[in-house]
């Protein structure tokens, strides 16, 4: 089984019973060649998005925004404040659309939910022991279902890295299963940690098995790691979103995270998204970036080409 | 949808005059017959070029005589060293310039006269400037001697880049040059020639003299010459080793190819797509080792080739100054004539023609990326050099196989492999009969690495200590 | 009207791409300047620059590198007149120079006279190719305090090794005035330390340092303290270049040999097959 377009769609679903089986699919995937993959991304980066265009990619990526804060410090008055910045990134603009959601943890779920409620803005909440993962199942299981309890229809959770990195491939992609049942109808995210698998076999790899266990979305790194979301990884990523379509009919979403500070940065993921997946992936369904400081400089990209003058920190929100 | 709006380089940072002479002996002299040089992107003239004729040529060549004896030949190659380092600086500091006018004049998209072709024009300055005072560690004996005035005749594929492969080791090696650009591309020679005289080299030591194939004739033949060094056709490449045969002129020729592509079942699939459309629709095609075969395992042709049109959907055909132009202007109205007719053939030999939706603009030179698939050996879209964006496509069984069909052309110049196996790579890296085999990625260059052919793809190489060689008198 | 008042310069120590003080506090006064006396302590220090520098640097391409080496050339052409002040004959500032470029010029292409295809007598791939060893100590001649100088760092690092130097004790302002040409040289920090004061104080922990790949003893005048130096660098087995104590014509074609006694061969064997 290769991974692009087939005639007939295939059915996967019986790889997840038995660990060779798994083994065999994924050790079975096209490789991937570094040299040439860093060069197409960076080859795709030198794409110069202007005007018009640029206006249009602004916008897209600030609805595509997953407005994050993961940090111990974080109180409910913070959260609060985060995802009233979400509802209305730029207070002065009204016409400057809302991000794709909030994004926190269990603990904070309560207090975004009650700012959010019916304003069409997701909220997320990591969960299964982010970021190391490294807890009891069931600790992560309930963790989930805490998060979803609270008010959560999204859920960002880790992979096992270590059972990947160790081959146990049926462990990584029934933990995987367990946690989409615990989310009933929150989408699931499956954060693959790319900065751990150090190969981009691995992260091809380790798409696939998110995909092929139910994950809505595969998503790059948890920002807690040195090496988060970059180009190529995303590269490899869409690459295997695009070929599981092809193979199965399901589409999966996208989410690098992590590291994407400018617009310029933010730009160039979208044309990777536009010249890899194309149109139906330009969609805050099917592409977020996970990121904080990101958004206030596509805000004053914005701002940039409303009013034709350089604009500064000073005169955006830092919440 | 996500259109890109037009990103266009400003072609004011170049300022073009609107006709030129030749440079002969550091200077540049007015001449007789002036021609058009237009942008094959519009038609538009760019401006009017001197054809040189033989008194012109035998001028030129006298002054790269005297250059050669009386300053260029006795100086020290440290010193040599210097004036080709300040020429690669020269082509960094104006590269951007350089860039605009390479694609104004040859069609080629901004992108890559910015980011290919003028980043290995300084580079290959600065390699050999390096050689200059390292003769006798080259490997040709404790003291090689230069061979003395080099006439040089380059194609319009490349402009500057090809002036770079042949004036840099050129120069380094102690020999003075007469060089005749293509007649559709002169305009970045001419504006190199400014920058030789910005150096301070001295004068007659470069010498550009612009024209057509009577140009070049004259030139390979003027008996002042010692070297003979051309790129271009392999007909026109025969008949010069023809011309010069008994008059011991050192000669270089670098020529035609039609190169095999080769992907393995194993290979990284989307690199591989990557790879072939980089072999064949990187310059429209104007490439002499374009991977104008493909030769894709049966096992995975349907795959490699739905996964190929899917992204060759995606280059974007159109204005060379747009920096998202992926494919731009085919040079001449002549080459635009030979690949229609060359695609026309194939079609009538029975291979299936394939291009993406593609909205080509009305004025200028133009031909959408195409394929052929049900190619076999014995089409012409598989045999002649079409030179153009325009790929054939082959299937193969086994490693045998593919060298069996690889190998099966007059030419020799290039092969690609593509599988994630090493031993495979080597294997068939010994039985291809190319001198250039690239694994794993296409079209790759650098000037410490040599260039050249097997069989009708010419002979002597250019790049790397190799390239030393055939400016040596060794 | 009065006579200006100069503003004098302080010379410092170079490591790490910074200009610090020696950590001991200390300085002697020499060329009518008060110059940094370095300790083993800085000694240790500038180590631990050099190769935290191994990695950039030696990765870097050698295209890179010889552009940087360039670079510093056309440096050290703009401050020629400052090392003619310095009390350095101008022709040999220009010897300098040029060595700047010679040098530069090698990057890319010492591998292509120093390795190559090996015929091994079976279906194998093989290949050898230079890398360098590291990082690598050298004591600088005496004199002549620039052309010497340059003589002995060039070489070392145009093949992707670090060094780090100690400079003629007589005569230092050439040294550290070269150092801030090199730290305006695009050259990344760490590539080259420079230590000024006695050999006799930094040599020793240079050669006995563990993390250190290879010494150059070309300043080294007294037989007996190469010697010890010999000995110590043995703990490690760092690679020694010992040129005769014969005079050195600085101005003599420098030839390869330089580079080749700071470099490593990485031979490579891949079968080939289906």
């Amino acid at each position: 089984m290769t991974a692009t377009a087939t005639s007939a769609r295939s059915d996967l679903s019986g790889l997840g019973r038995s660990e060779t089986a798994l083994r065999t699919f994924l050790h079975g995937l096209p490789g991937v060649d570094q040299v040439g993959a860093e060069q197409r991304a960076a080859q795709l980066g030198t794409r110069s998005i202007k005007t018009t265009a640029k206006a249009q990619a602004i916008d897209l990526a600030i609805r595509m925004v997953d407005l994050t804060t993961l940090e111990g410090a974080d109180t409910p008055g913070k959260v609060r404040a985060l995802a009233a910045k979400a509802l209305r990134p730029d207070p002065a603009d009204p016409s400057c659309p809302h991000v794709g959601a909030v994004c926190v943890y269990p603990a904070m779920v309560p207090h975004v939910a009650e700012v959010l409620a019916g304003s069409g803005v997701h909220l997320a909440s990591v969960a299964t022991a982010f970021p190391s993962g490294q807890a009891p199942l069931e600790v992560k299981l309930a963790d989930t279902r805490a998060a979803v309890a609270a008010g959560a229809d999204e859920i960002d959770m880790v992979i096992n890295r270590g059972a990947f990195l160790s081959g146990r491939f049926k462990e990584v992609y029934d933990e995987i299963v367990a946690t989409k049942e615990a989310c009933g109808d929150a989408h699931l995210k499956v954060i693959l940690e790319t900065g751990e698998l150090a190969t981009y076999d691995n992260v091809r790899r380790a798409s696939w098995l998110a995909m092929l266990a139910g994950g809505d979305f595969i998503k790059t790194s948890t920002g807690k790691v040195p090496v988060a979301a970059t180009l190529p990884v995303t590269l490899v990523m869409l690459e295997a979103v695009r070929d599981f379509r092809d193979a199965t009919g399901r589409q999966v979403g996208v989410k690098p995270a992590g590291g994407i500070k400018t617009t310029k940065d933010a730009i160039k993921y979208l044309v990777m998204v536009n010249e890899t997946v194309g149109a139906d992936w330009l969609d805050p369904d099917w592409f977020r970036f996970g990121a904080s400081s990101l958004l206030n400089d596509l805000l004053m990209q914005r701002t940039k080409l409303t009013t034709g003058v350089y604009s500064g920190p000073d005169y955006f929100t830092l919440d | 949808m996500f259109e890109y709006a037009p990103a266009p380089e400003s072609r004011a940072i170049v300022d073009i005059r609107s006709s030129y002479g030749l440079f002969i002996d550091g200077e540049f002299v007015d001449g007789e017959h002036l021609n058009k040089s237009v942008n094959p992107a519009t038609e538009e003239v760019l401006a009017e070029v001197t054809w040189a004729g033989s008194e012109d040529v035998d001028r030129a060549v006298r002054a790269a005589r005297k250059a050669y004896e009386k300053v260029w030949g006795p100086m020290p190659g440290r010193d040599r060293a210097k004036y080709l380092f300040r020429i690669a600086r020269l082509i960094q500091e104006r590269s951007r310039e350089l860039a605009v006018l390479e694609s104004l004049d040859n069609g080629k998209p901004i992108k890559e006269s910015r980011d290919v072709d003028l980043p290995l024009v300084a580079a290959h300055f600065f390699y050999y400037a390096g050689w200059a005072d390292k003769l006798p560690h080259a490997g040709f004996g404790p003291d090689p001697q230069p061979l003395g005035v080099a006439a040089q005749v380059i194609p319009w594929n490349f402009p500057l880049l090809m002036l770079a492969w042949k004036i840099a080791p050129a120069l380094a090696a102690g020999n003075t040059v007469v060089l005749k650009p293509a007649e559709t591309t002169p305009l970045t020679a001419l504006l190199f020639a400014e920058i030789c005289q910005q150096a301070d080299l001295p004068a007659g030591v470069v010498n550009i003299v612009t024209g057509a194939g009577d140009t070049g004739r004259a030139l390979v033949e003027h008996p002042g010459v010692d070297k003979v060094a051309f790129t271009g056709s392999t007909e026109v490449g025969r008949a010069i080793a023809r011309s010069v045969a008994g008059t011991r002129k050192k000669l270089t020729l670098e020529l035609g190819g039609k190169a095999a592509n080769i992907v393995f079942d194993d290979a990284p699939i989307d690199q591989a797509v990557e790879g072939i459309v980089n072999g064949i629709f990187f310059n429209q095609g104007h490439v002499c080792c374009a991977g104008s075969r493909l030769l894709v395992q049966e096992s995975v042709a349907e795959q490699v080739l739905e996964s190929l049109k899917r992204r060759m959907a995606l280059l974007r055909v159109g204005d060379p100054l747009d920096k998202n132009t992926d494919i731009g202007a085919i040079n001449s109205a002549d080459q635009l004539a030979r690949i229609r007719e060359l695609s026309d053939a194939g079609s009538a030999e029975g291979a299936e023609r394939w291009s993406p939706p593609c909205e080509l603009p009305e004025r200028g030179f133009w031909f959408a990326p195409t394929i052929f698939t049900g190619v076999t050996q014995a089409h012409r879209v598989a045999r002649e050099e079409i030179f153009g964006p325009v790929l054939s496509v082959l299937t193969f069984r086994t490693p045998a196989e593919a060298v069996e069909k690889a190998n099966n052309t007059p030419y020799g110049l290039s092969a690609g492999i593509w599988t994630d196996k090493g031993s495979r790579i080597l294997w068939m890296a010994d039985r291809l009969r190319a001198g250039v085999v690239w694994a794993n990625t296409f079209n790759k260059f650098d000037p410490t690495s040599p260039f050249g052919g097997y069989k009708e793809s010419g002979y002597g190489r250019e790049g790397g200590r190799h390239g030393l060689e055939g400016y040596l008198n060794v | 009207m009065s006579e200006r008042v100069a503003v004098r310069k302080t010379y410092k120590l170079f490591i790490g791409g910074k200009f610090p003080r020696s950590e001991s506090g200390r300085s002697y006064l020499v060329q009518s300047a008060n110059v940094s006396l370095a300790s083993r302590k800085d000694a240790r220090d500038a180590v631990v620059a050099a190769r935290a520098a191994v990695k950039g640097w030696a990765g870097a391409t050698a295209y890179n590198r010889g552009q940087i080496l360039y670079r510093v050339a056309e440096m050290l052409e703009g401050r020629r007149e400052q090392f003619v002040a310095l009390g350095v004959p101008a022709d040999e500032v220009d010897a300098a120079i040029d060595r700047w470029v010679w040098y530069a010029g090698w990057s890319d292409k010492l591998p292509q006279v120093y390795g190559g295809a090996n015929p091994v007598a079976g279906p194998y791939f093989n290949l050898s190719a230079p890398e360098p060893t590291g990082v690598v100590a050298v004591v600088a001649p005496e004199q002549p305090a620039l052309l010497g100088l340059v003589s002995v760092i060039a070489p070392a690092i145009v093949t992707g090794n670090t060094v780090v130097v100690a400079a003629s004790p007589a005569q230092p302002l050439a040294a550290v005035t070269l150092a801030e040409v090199l730290a305006t040289s695009d050259l990344p920090g760490g590539v080259v330390n420079i230590l000024t004061g006695k050999i006799t104080e930094t040599a020793p922990a240079l050669a006995g340092h563990m993390d250190v790949n290879a010494i150059d003893l070309t300043g080294v005048t007294d037989p007996s303290l190469a010697t010890e130096l010999e000995v110590k660098a043995a703990e490690n087995l760092k690679r020694v270049l010992r040129p005769a104590p014969a005079d050195h014509d600085w101005s003599a074609d420098p030839g390869i040999t330089r580079m080749t006694a700071l470099l490593e061969t990485k031979t490579v064997w891949h079968p080939k097959g289906t």
